[in-house]
């Protein structure tokens, strides 16, 4: 492929592959993201390839591997076009009947549609699906549609010509002012406005500069950017390079971690592919602009996601992160003008400047515009990606699209935020999520994380497991956060073993004090705040495991113990033969009784009671009922005396 | 480089630009605690004891002063109560580690702090960092450095490759420790490796 | 790993010593960890002191100092997956290889590491062995997955 040299040469080249594929075949386009991979999309599409050439229909049927459309829940999902069928949790047995079934002779496979779980109803299109209808995918939308592995398909739906606008119609000036105008801020968790974040750099008088694609991604729970950098690589290459025209820089870096090699595998395959293409290296599109970007990998350090210790690292150093006094737009990689944003940041970019900022600022709130792609996680019926135009309020995102909680239990808590962020309860429900809304309440945005807790949550140990996730990853450097964190952890774990004492509230209070005022960078400064939510909107759940040694949730293991209520027990032996301690003492007709010093609350024995029985208790903050003597223990079946 | 007018705890001080608060305070007799500042090293911004507040336009934030660039108008705090019971927790949490290190006494007086506020530690090194940064930029050899992170962090000689290619065992370095434990850790390798050439003295100093 | 090998890679770089974590990076994946004398070759070619270079091997969690098993067992501790029972899931594994996260048994078979998130989290809870991502698994179905390596 020779080098594209001009915006009419692009604009020819798109023309002439639209015609080339316009064949009117039939696509059957498979999810090939990491989830669906994982859930055996590699044999499906395999299957689909050897079924289609055995029956002699590679010229008439096209296959793909495509990008993550974010419901990896029902994964491996596909998608038939152009009637958009969409099946899910299909298996390579299936494949067969696919074919023969809804390609040849165009009839739907009822048990491959996807079932709305609440009302029963069966989704044929992709569109009717509820979890998809709700939402506002103008990033993730395109995911299904290309082959991440192909520059062509991404051309095909109009890839570059955003460029191709903003370096010949428009001056950086004119850029800078259509991102500025559109309010995007920054989609990483700080919410800067980013036009303001690049006019910054774009001022400063050092003549070399760079921009940072940050795809660390480094919240638990949290995989939008995974979905996009693997699903669309050249969507994010293209905002890059704009913004790189913008502020003058003639390098970028794009900052992947090393847990996502699928997303590092298909961003180097997108920038050799454009340079081949024209679209990076020196005179892009004969524009007279160089720009060259290199791919970096993490090492598994959370920190690095923070943007100056992610600078640290691309030195070559150890992250620790750098005070920001002189912020980092003005001196950064290196000591010169860098603009780092985030994936999804750099995602919107193309989209403004080809449909223009006022199309932008007509969806989402005063502060917050445009969408937000949120991972939906935890214990929620739809779990995945979920694209939705800012101010939307959290109760339709969990209900509507997400389908509510699962098994009947009731909804306790949505953290976002990752561990920087908070936990907030049900009345609180009915907040229009945006960034200073969430922070208000004493969550925050953050990355778009965002995980569904139920009754069986203890919101005492989430605070706890936030914690001991920052004190693995903090760098140590400074006092607050290196010796705060953990003494924080260390009073967390004793509250939650049953070892907590009056007074520790207040000292974890100042501690929090401390770190919040005192550390060095955001991730110690934050740190607290998983606490402070916790304990502002569920302080009882404090209360009771330091003054009743209780956990509500009955979670906290020395908190609980597992009781056999005699009353409902039919000695059916089933928990008796599966405990893997050998805990449960009874045997034919003989009530069970768990033995209290040989059980590890391996929750084994709730599990496998049968549920017509339920007999199987957990108990916390009183004392266990003492087992009943051994002569009652007699079952006596048919007919009582 | 141009003048700056500031405020430091009511009084005026002129300083030049890109100094820091800490040398614009310490110009005009202004003490201010710090751990980790050494005037023949790069400011660290570790210890976080020199925390001070700084009101711009109105607004009040808590920085450190040893790595704050002054700016006009600036009006800095060196102290208050907020600032002081920030000072007292990070002793405290240092404390437990070196509850009896020489640099830290005089100051958990003033603060307040109690010695026993955390269960002591194991490791009685502060990370001040004075070491490691003495090592690398002034004597340039590098022959102590930083191993692992959070809590786990602490400093080390890699024995072998170090004290027998790179250490000269100048002990410059031990007079800057305000807890001894780098004459400690200095020690411990030098027991381990009695044995070797590294450790046969080319001349005892 | 010989010295030829480490050169490739360190020229594959352009030797540049910004490099560094992604040259460290390549030899980890190549060679399971990061012996002494790899390091003192990466330390001597790119001029870059010892010091520094065990900073980093010893900051970043994807380093490791001594060998590792033939297998490497990750189970992801992120948040999706804390919520639907990794930690039992995590036990389960400690059971079953008799090693706690960062250690490798003494047959040199299994390696275990916890992980903060693979991205996976829609399948929670998540366990991935040599590359291979499973998911929805329970503790039960842990045993199975894990008999299945040699």
């Amino acid at each position: 492929m020779a080098q594209i040299k001009s915006p009419d040469e692009l604009k020819k080249v798109r023309e002439e592959l639209l015609l080339r594929r316009d064949s009117g075949n039939p696509c059957i386009s498979i999810c090939a993201g990491a989830g669906c991979l994982a859930s055996g999309a590699g044999e499906v599409i395999a299957a689909f390839k050897e079924e289609i050439e055995k029956q002699g229909l590679t010229a008439d049927v096209d296959t793909k591997g495509t990008g993550c459309p974010g419901f990896c829940e029902k994964g491996p999902i596909m998608v038939i076009y152009p009637e958009e069928i969409c099946y899910v949790q299909v298996k390579a047995e299936d494949v067969p009947e696919i074919i023969s079934q809804t390609i040849k002779e165009k009839k739907i496979i009822d048990r491959l549609l996807y079932v709305e779980p609440s009302t029963g109803e069966k989704a044929t299109q992709e569109s009717d699906i509820p979890f998809y209808k709700n939402q506002e995918r103008i990033l993730i939308c395109n995911n299904i549609k290309i082959d991440s592995k192909s520059i062509d398909d991404y051309l095909a739906i109009d890839g570059y010509a955003a460029l191709a606008k903003a370096l010949f119609q428009m001056t950086p000036e004119q850029v800078l002012a259509e991102v500025k105008k559109s309010n995007l801020r920054g989609r990483g968790g700080g919410g800067f406005p980013a036009g303001r974040k690049w006019e910054g750099t774009r001022n400063a008088p050092d003549p070399i500069k760079y921009v940072i694609v940050n795809a660390d991604e480094g919240d638990p729970g949290a995989f939008m950017d995974r979905a996009l950098l693997e699903g669309n690589p050249h969507s994010i290459l293209e905002g890059l390079i704009i913004g790189a025209y913008t502020i003058g820089a003639q390098e970028g870096y794009i900052y992947v971690r090393q847990e996502y090699p699928l997303a590092v595998e298909n961003i180097n395959l997108a920038i050799k592919q454009a340079e081949e293409y024209g679209f990076l290296g020196k005179n892009i599109l004969g524009s007279g602009f160089d720009f060259t970007v290199k791919v970096h990998q993490g090492a598994g350090a959370f920190v690095c996601g923070e943007s100056s210790a992610l600078m640290t690292a691309l030195e070559g150093k150890a992250g620790e992160p750098r005070p920001k006094y002189i912020r980092s737009n003005i001196k950064g990689l290196w000591e010169r003008p860098t603009v780092l944003n985030n994936v999804e940041t750099w995602a919107n970019v193309p989209l403004i400047i080809n449909k223009g900022a006022d199309w932008f600022i007509q969806m989402g709130t005063e502060g917050s515009k445009g969408t937000k792609v949120f991972s939906l996680v935890g214990k929620i019926t739809n779990t995945g990606l979920v694209e939705v135009p800012m101010g939307i309020t959290l109760r339709d995102i969990i209900y509507k699209i997400g389908g509510g909680i699962p098994g009947g239990k009731k909804f306790k808590a949505v953290q976002t935020g990752g561990p920087s962020g908070g936990c907030l309860p049900e009345n609180m429900l009915d907040l229009e999520v945006g960034f200073d809304e969430l922070t208000k309440a004493g969550s925050m945005m953050g990355s778009g994380g965002m995980i569904i807790m139920d009754e069986d949550t203890c919101m005492v140990d989430v605070a706890r497991y936030f914690l001991e996730f920052l004190a693995d990853e903090s760098c140590g450097k400074c006092v607050p956060c290196r010796e705060g964190v953990k003494q924080m952890l260390k009073i967390l774990t004793n509250i939650t073993e049953g070892k907590g004492r009056v007074g520790d509230i207040e000292l974890l209070e100042e501690l929090a004090e401390t770190a919040i005022n005192a550390s060095l960078c955001a991730l110690g400064q934050s740190a607290p705040n998983p606490f402070l939510s916790t304990l502002h909107y569920f302080r009882d759940e404090y209360e009771s495991h330091i003054k009743e040694k209780r956990c509500s949730a009955l979670y906290c293991k020395e908190l609980i113990a597992y009781h056999i209520d005699p009353d409902k027990c039919q000695a059916c032996m089933i928990c008796f033969k599966k405990c893997p301690s050998e805990a449960i003492i009874g045997g034919k007709n003989m009530i069970h009784i768990v033995d209290q010093e040989k059980c590890t609350k391996c929750n084994t024995c709730l599990e496998v009671c049968p549920a017509r029985f339920d007999a199987v208790k957990k108990i916390s903050g009183e004392p266990v009922p003492p087992p009943i003597p051994e002569e009652e223990r007699t079952i006596v079946r048919g007919g009582k005396e | 480089m141009s003048k700056i007018l500031l405020t430091i705890d009511g009084r005026e001080v002129e300083a030049k630009e890109g100094m820091t608060v800490l040398e614009a305070a310490r110009s005009v007799g202004i003490t201010i605690p710090t751990l980790c500042d050494y005037e023949k090293l790069e400011p660290y911004g570790a210890c976080r004891i020199c925390t001070v507040e700084a009101e711009v336009k109105g607004w009040t934030k808590l920085v450190v002063s040893c790595l704050y660039p002054v700016e006009q108008n600036l009006i800095v705090r060196t102290r208050s109560e907020k600032v002081d019971r920030i000072r007292k927790m990070i002793l405290q949490l240092l404390l437990s580690h070196a509850p009896y290190a020489r640099d830290l006494q005089g100051l958990a007086k003033e603060y307040g702090a109690d010695k026993d506020r955390f269960e002591k530690e194991s490791s009685f090194c502060i990370h001040c960092g004075l070491c490691v940064r003495y090592c690398a930029e002034v004597k340039k050899k590098d022959a102590i450095g930083f191993i692992n992170r959070g809590a786990k962090r602490e400093i080390s000689f890699v024995p072998e490759m170090i004290t027998s290619k790179v250490c000269w065992n100048c002990k410059e370095c031990f007079p800057l420790c305000p807890t001894e434990a780098l004459q400690a850790a200095y020690g411990l390798a030098e027991a381990l490796l009695s044995d070797s050439p590294a450790f046969e003295s080319e001349s005892e100093e | 790993m010989n010295n030829d090998r480490i050169d490739q890679i360190i020229d594959k770089h352009q030797g540049e010593a910004s490099s560094l974590i992604q040259i460290l990076l390549d030899i980890q994946s190549e060679n399971r960890w990061l012996p002494k004398e790899a390091l003192e070759r990466v330390s001597e070619k790119l001029e870059v002191s010892l010091t520094r270079i065990q900073h980093i091997a010893t900051f970043y969690k994807a380093f490791s100092l001594v060998p590792k098993g033939r297998h490497q067992i990750h189970v992801c501790m992120g948040t999706a997956c804390h919520v639907r029972g990794a930690q039992n899931v995590l036990d389960k594994v400690q059971d079953l290889t008799g090693i706690k996260p960062g250690e490798t048994d003494s047959d040199m078979k299994y390696s275990l590491e916890t992980v903060n998130c693979l991205g996976c989290c829609s399948l929670g809870p998540v366990m991935e062995v040599d590359g291979k991502v499973h998911g929805k698994i329970s503790p039960a179905e842990t045993a199975e997955v894990i008999k299945k390596y040699e």
